[in-house]
């Protein structure tokens, strides 16, 4: 049968949206082969549906009235570093509205796990006793590993210990040949200030004289090196995030391991010597030479009386280990993590010290950020803790499932009750509607790692309506058309002119309500708004690529264009006059057409 | 369901009109008696707010064989921990048992879950226990009314830009507020509690109340700025026509989005109990019931109320009454004065209206216009050739 020329048209709509649905199951597809997660044909339940801890916690400031906008931010980073260092899989934390955090924890998380999220958080000050890179793939397989402190250097840094007190070399003779076993290709010590990332160094604003080093229970002393945690510290595996956890908890006054923030260094470090309490300022800028700006990007930290007294104690102490001695830097933890380590190059007694090195102005702006609002003690109020379980959100989603399909189908038959053949239309829109929808959630499951929850599910069920209700406002124009006397073909074009109006403005609004509802709310208000916006964007891809072109063709068929008596469309029951032209001058009229007063022909006798 | 369809054609073709806009005070007065009966609902009951904004406890029981007697049980188990905890205890859905209780302690909290769990004789995992804090509801809540304020302003906004002028955003927010008052009115009479998921459900009401109301006054305003050209109806006229014109269309909207609402309110009710869903879906019903009325019987009469005032509008309805009252004079003289007998079948004038029945098809031959009956220069008609 040749193809009707008035159906190219919507013919090929149709096949754009066909075209549409398999590009998003056609990625569903691909992503599932070739994704780094391999994607799943069924949409990512949230925490309410597939059961689990959803978690609401608020940092609060210790000593400040209000938490800022970058504290929420490094307690939304310190929170999901816990979280992975918990061993976790799939944990989300997201932060919610201004100042909560929402943490989401699949299954049943034990109660240590719960207390370990809620600790408090704040800045410390260590000496590093030993630093190695770590490296996971040797880039040179023929070089043998070497010991992190190579002869030279720990020869080097015996003689200064030497010098200071009297030192048990044994621990770090110890220490070296057990290293000397690892099979962590490892560098030298001094080799790696240079290479790591952190490489930074210390200048003073204000040289003064140096002031001799005398502690004798020195928190730099190589003696706190016990076997137990040379062992920990070859074991110590940066990629394992759970090493943070462990390096957090460990007790301030003693010896501890620990990995730089990247992965790529690890240390072990003296007890706490100053803590973040006594930074009073921290700041990113260009650093200032002699003659004006070097245009090196420098972070500026600041102490307060006490911290200055205590980092001059530090920095002189270090100092005297001299350049390129791992015992020369200091590391500045926070949350478990080495952020930064620089080495000393001088004696800082005025309280005021600079951070130089390969700082981009990005990079220097974070560590500052980090010492700055690292200062306080962030500590997490649980505002609700909320244990669901895995066979309630099962059943819930079952029985939402379920309703939403008795709603589907008693939509199906109000509008074959309604509408009849054309209803038809509408089941077949509806499916459509729902096969986008189920295959975007799935999608922006995978790609935005978005979650179906229970609102969200509601919204979806609750959708139909408004999808629906597009259908109805357009085939109630079509028959407005049509009773108006135009045949069906026509009244189609006319009638979706009007109501393409209206379907636009009112998705329109519906759009605003969601977008509103989605950026000023949280949590399951959001998900709700998210459906909504979702299924009001499918509703208009639907009508405007399916239905209307559906229905232009239908309207081109003998059935629906003449007005069968099961259409949906017939005339007669729509109270049009049909006049179908019967052949032989004669017309086919079941009533002559109303005239509300006699024409000026028949009044003034004819036309002469 | 014929006639359904026919009371639509009627509506549409003006036949049969029920007089929406005329009786406006009837509207005002139901819609006032409405509101001043949930304004004595928040006022003087108060909102029952849910366990999320006063802050507390909750914990769950599921899989519960034995019912009897559950409320005492509970309490006695929940009492051994914490004597001074007050407990809530209902029953949700046919075997899910909740306890809710003031602030407990996270040992308080962990030692109730087990033990209820031993008092109901359920494994641990079918306990769930939650915790919320007080100021968790304050946030949502405050989220909620930043979010209505803006929605407010930008539907506003667009309205008054969609239809040029600011009278038709007016009444449709009037209508907005008017079902979100009646809703939450209505939530604070019956004593239900408020959870943050009815709190969406009121927002979602804003959405489904203004795309009401902005079918009908689309309709309104395509009829109204056709009267403006032919001056043959009143504005009030108009407005009340096209109401009528979409009755249907409105009926045919409502019960299609309560439908499914409607499905998931029973399933809720019956299978699941109170949660996420049945307080949306609550929510929702009442809301889309009160909406769907609203922008038929409030916004529309409210939109010709604030516009009746207007120059180019009065200047209409003077014309357009001039024009019937012209109309009517005109046909009473038509009648009056015998009719000029011209040799036209006798089902010409007026029986056109009655004549419904014929039967479609039967081949009778149409009324051929006067003009054209009678030819050019009034040449003597010439029967067909099939009767020559």
């Amino acid at each position: 049968m040749a193809m009707n020329p008035r159906n190219r048209g919507p013919l090929k709509v149709l096949a754009a949206l066909a075209a549409l649905t398999l590009v998003l199951f056609g990625a569903i597809g691909a992503a599932r082969i070739w994704g780094e997660e391999p994607a799943s044909w069924t949409p990512q339940l949230g925490l309410d549906l597939a059961g689990g801890r959803q978690i609401i916690i608020e940092p609060v400031v210790e000593g400040a009235s209000g938490v800022g906008e970058e504290q929420v931010d490094q307690a939304i980073d310190i929170i999901r570093r816990r979280i992975d260092g918990g061993g976790v899989a799939e944990a989300e934390v997201s932060r919610l509205g201004d100042t909560n955090i929402s943490v989401a924890i699949p299954g049943n998380p034990s109660a240590e796990q719960l207390e370990a999220l809620s600790r408090s958080s704040q800045l410390s000050f260590r000496p590093v006793l030993v630093a190695a890179p770590v490296q996971t793939l040797p880039t040179d397989p023929g070089q043998a590993p070497v010991l992190p402190l190579p002869d030279d250097v720990r020869e080097q840094q015996l003689e200064d210990l030497l010098e200071q007190a009297p030192q048990d070399p044994g621990a770090v003779e110890e220490g070296s040949t057990d290293d000397a076993e690892t099979t962590d290709g490892a560098y030298p010590a001094g080799l790696s200030t240079a290479t790591s990332p952190d490489d930074a160094s210390e200048t003073t604003e204000a040289p003064i004289p140096e002031a001799p080093a005398e502690q004798v229970s020195d928190p730099s002393s190589l003696e706190q090196i016990t076997p137990e945690l040379q062992q920990e510290f070859i074991d110590l595996d940066c990629a394992d995030d759970t090493a943070a956890q462990a390096t957090a908890a460990a007790p301030s006054d003693q010896a501890i391991t620990a990995c730089s923030e990247d992965g790529f260094e690890k240390y072990i470090l003296g007890p706490v010597e100053l803590t973040g309490a006594q930074v009073s300022d921290a700041a990113a800028g260009l650093e200032q030479g002699q003659g004006g700006p070097t245009g090196r990007v420098e972070v500026q930290l600041t102490f307060d009386d006490e911290g200055r007294q205590a980092f001059a104690e530090t920095t002189s102490r270090l100092f005297a280990f001299g350049p390129g001695a791992a015992q020369n830097r200091f590391a500045i933890l926070l949350d478990g993590v080495v952020i930064t380590a620089p080495s000393v190059n001088n004696v800082i007694s005025n309280g005021s010290a600079s951070i130089t090195g390969d700082f981009t102005t990005e990079s220097a702006e974070t560590l500052a950020n980090q010492l700055k609002f690292g200062a306080l003690p962030i500590s997490f109020e649980v505002q609700t803790s909320e244990q669901i379980s895995p066979t309630l959100g099962g059943e819930q989603l079952r029985l939402g499932v379920i309703a939403g399909i008795i709603g589907l189908l008693l939509v199906f038959g109000y509008s074959l009750l309604q509408y009849r053949a054309l209803g038809l239309v509408t089941i077949g829109s509806l499916s459509i509607a729902a096969l986008l929808a189920y295959g975007a959630v799935t999608f922006l499951g995978w790609s935005n790692n978005f979650r179906l929850t229970m609102a969200g599910v509601t919204g979806l069920i609750v959708a139909i309506g408004i999808t629906a209700d597009s259908f109805i406002v357009y085939f109630e124009r079509i028959r407005d058309e049509v009773r108006a006397g135009r045949p069906l073909r026509y009244a189609v074009d006319t009638g979706w002119a009007r109501a393409r109006q209206t379907i636009l403005i009112s998705d329109a609004v519906n759009l605003i309500a969601a977008g509103v509802l989605y950026f000023l709310s949280e949590s399951s208000v959001r998900a709700f708004a998210f459906a909504l916006g979702l299924t009001t964007v499918i509703d208009l891809i639907v009508v405007f690529m399916f239905t209307h072109p559906t229905v232009s063709i239908l309207a081109n068929t003998t059935f629906f264009g003449e007005g069968h008596k099961w259409s949906g469309m017939d005339p007669e029951r729509l109270g049009a006059k049909r006049s179908t032209y019967l052949g032989r001058g004669q017309f086919a009229a079941p009533e002559p057409p109303r005239r509300t007063r006699p024409s000026r022909a028949e009044i003034e006798g004819g036309v002469v | 369901m014929a006639s359904f369809a026919q009371l639509g054609n009627d509506l549409y073709t003006g036949k049969r009109s029920f007089d929406i806009v005329g009786r406006r005070k009837l509207w005002y007065t139901v819609s006032a008696v409405l509101i001043v009966v949930s304004l004595i609902g928040l006022f003087g009951r108060g909102i029952n707010f849910g366990i999320e904004f006063r802050g507390g406890s909750e914990l769950r029981v599921s899989s519960v064989s034995d019912l009897s007697d559950y409320e005492a049980r509970a309490s006695e188990a929940v009492a051994v921990e914490a004597p001074e905890a007050v407990a809530t205890v209902t029953l949700v859905g046919s075997d899910t048992i909740r306890v809710q209780t003031g602030e407990l302690p996270n040992q308080t909290a962990e030692a109730v879950r087990t033990d209820l769990a031993e008092a109901f004789g359920v494994p641990d995992s079918e306990v769930t226990s939650s915790f919320v804090g007080p100021s968790w509801g304050e946030t949502v809540t405050t989220k909620a009314v930043q979010a209505l304020i803006v929605f407010l302003l930008l539907v506003s906004l667009v309205l008054a830009i969609y239809f040029r002028t600011w009278k038709m955003a007016a009444a449709a927010l009037v209508a907005l507020l008017h079902d979100l008052a009646f809703t939450v009115g209505i939530y604070a009479l019956l004593g239900i509690e408020v959870s943050p998921a009815s709190m969406i459900g009121f927002l979602t009401i804003l959405g489904y109340s203004i795309y009401d109301t902005i079918v009908v006054f689309d309709k309104v305003r395509e009829n109204t700025e056709q009267a403006m050209d032919t001056r043959r109806m009143t504005y009030a006229e108009a407005a009340n026509r096209a109401v009528n014109q979409t009755i249907i269309r409105s009926i045919n909207t409502s019960v299609v989005a309560l439908l499914p609402v409607g499905t998931i309110l029973v399933v809720g009710i019956v299978f699941i109990g109170p949660g996420t869903l049945l307080d949306l879906a609550a929510a929702l019903f009442i809301g889309i019931a009160v909406g769907t009325y609203s922008s038929i019987f409030v916004a529309t009469p409210l939109l010709v109320h604030l516009r009746e005032g207007e120059d180019d509008i009065q200047a209409l309805d003077k014309a357009a009454t001039k024009r019937a009252t012209r109309r009517r004079e005109h046909e009473a003289q038509g009648e009056e004065g015998s009719p000029t007998g011209e040799d036209v079948d006798a089902t010409t004038v007026g029986g056109g209206a009655t004549s419904t029945s014929a039967a479609p098809g039967q081949g009778t031959a149409r009324q051929v216009h006067p003009y054209a009956q009678r030819g050019p220069r009034n040449q003597p008609k010439r029967p067909p050739k099939s009767r020559r």
